[in-house]
């Protein structure tokens, strides 16, 4: 199959696509990653409320900009509305989504349950995630469970979806087909490790990654050539994380607060050197994304701008990477 | 306790010989522990693998020993028990997320597994912890797998 063809069928996410031999899903961002193209994916911040006009909300402004909307599990270990009900939401409303599972607070039997809802609801790509520690959240008396871990939760969703069985080995009448994703963070240690780890994921079964934000391209440079090295970027798309820093307070609370988050002293300077910090964070982050496209086998870019949402459709539109490709927005249509 | 575990995984590779060597003899005495009894044995060795680990290791008697994949340090010393490699909130020190005192137990167990034989065992992927198996000795399982008693050899083949 061409390309363009490829192209040609990602118009609508809400309807069934027809099925392709050789995806694992029937979603749109395999397609389109497998089509070549440049993918965007970005983070809906979950609501704190039952009101599903909230998540519509937010989904309408990214879903202009995105081949996937990204519902996490709870990040940061805080609790808001879950990855399943924002993920029941969009797919009802036709929205393409990657939906987060953290191996912090379900165990085993409650994630494979949930594997199976979510395909039957329609999700078609899940990002398998360790989780943040439960001290890092609001709730940090809760119970850590990690049952599974980032590598034995992808296994487990690939023996589900190739093998049709659950982790026990009792058959599964119709597999879920999901695309499956896993996180890397190239920016943390131990680095001479993390491609080897990276490695670990895919043989586990991760075909995409979404990276943790990304402030520091040397780090991104070496990651990547020790990834092409091994040939890595043949077996999985690789997704790299970025976001806009509203301010050099900002910046600082985030490198001592959220974990794995590494930000630069340039960067921080830069932000405090400028006039208009929100504005100068939203330049860095359109560079920033440019020069990530350049870089040999990386497959696209994982928006996640906490509390920004309004800044992303600009982000994006303004470093050019959709091309003229307009995703549709269906609940507006 | 905490210094003695970093003093193993310094000396991972003399730990691994150490090791390899026990393991041999150990299997060497499958006979006797038939004869014995695997069910009789279970309780005074748990209470001997807890104490020799528990030293050197911190070990936390998960029944199904991962030390020589992961470099010397034990992976249930993770706070999020990982047993396949480290999470991303590795601190830039190389400490851990959750316990910023702590070097993350992944950071320990590359290094440890560098020095190591068997430093590509690293690269295995390690199962989900069964955690029925909590609490009982690893070194009995692992000699019964070596040498499997006649009744569950004949099982196996059977089946």
């Amino acid at each position: 199959m061409t390309p363009a063809t490829a192209m040609d069928r990602i118009v609508d996410p809400g309807d069934p696509l027809p099925r392709i031999s050789g995806h694992s899903s029937d979603g749109r961002l395999e397609r389109v990653l497998r089509s070549g193209r440049f993918a965007v994916t970005a983070e809906l911040n979950p609501p704190d409320s039952a009101d599903p006009r909230e998540v519509y909300d937010r989904a309408l402004v990214l879903a202009e900009v995105c081949d996937a909307i990204n519902a996490v599990d709870a990040s940061g270990a805080n609790t808001h509305m879950s990855s399943v009900g924002i993920c029941s939401l969009l797919t009802r409303a036709g929205y393409a989504v990657v939906m987060q599972i953290a191996c912090r607070d379900r165990n085993r039997i409650a994630i494979q349950g949930d594997v199976l809802g979510a395909a039957a609801m329609g999700v078609a790509n899940i990002l398998c995630l360790t989780g943040d520690g439960v001290q890092c959240g609001d709730q940090a008396g809760a119970k850590p469970v990690f049952d599974l871990d980032s590598t034995t939760l992808l296994q487990t969703i690939r023996q589900m979806r190739d093998k049709s069985q659950f982790l026990s080995g009792r058959k599964i009448t119709v597999p879920p087909r999901v695309f499956l994703g896993a996180a890397a963070n190239p920016f943390a240690p131990p680095y001479d490790y993390r491609p080897l780890h990276l490695a670990k994921k895919i043989e586990a079964g991760a075909q995409f990654i979404q990276t943790q934000y990304c402030f520091d391209m040397a780090l991104l440079h070496n990651f990547m050539a020790k990834v092409r090295e091994q040939k890595l970027h043949q077996k999985v798309f690789m997704l790299v994380g970025v976001g806009p820093l509203a301010s050099a307070k900002t910046a600082r609370w985030m490198r001592s607060n959220v974990p794995g988050v590494h930000i630069p002293d340039e960067i921080v300077k830069r932000l405090e050197g400028a006039q208009n910090q929100k504005q100068e964070g939203k330049k860095i982050c359109i560079e920033l994304i440019q020069q990530i496209r350049e870089i040999k086998g990386v497959a696209g870019v994982h928006v996640m701008a906490y509390r920004q949402e309004e800044y992303v459709s600009e982000i994006i539109s303004e470093s050019g990477v959709m091309q003229n490709r307009q995703p549709r927005r269906p609940a507006q249509d | 306790m905490y210094r003695v575990r970093h003093w193993s995984i310094r000396h991972s590779r003399l730990l691994e010989s150490v090791y390899r060597a026990f393991e041999s003899s150990l299997a060497a005495m499958a006979p006797l522990f038939e004869r014995i009894g695997y069910a009789r044995l279970e309780r005074p060795i748990a209470a001997f693998e807890r104490q020799a680990k528990g030293l050197m290791f911190d070990c936390q008697m998960c029944g199904q020993c991962a030390l020589s994949s992961t470099g010397m340090s034990c992976p249930m010393n993770c706070p999020k028990s990982l047993r396949n490699g480290p999470c991303g909130g590795v601190r830039a020190d190389g400490n851990c997320e959750v316990k910023p005192a702590m070097k993350c137990v992944w950071v320990a167990a590359w290094e440890g597994s560098q020095a190591m034989r068997g430093a590509a065992k690293i690269l295995e992927i390690q199962k989900p912890v069964d955690h029925s198996l909590k609490g009982t000795s690893s070194w009995l399982r692992v000699v019964r797998e070596l040498r499997p008693p006649p009744a569950a050899a004949k099982a196996k083949k059977s089946a």
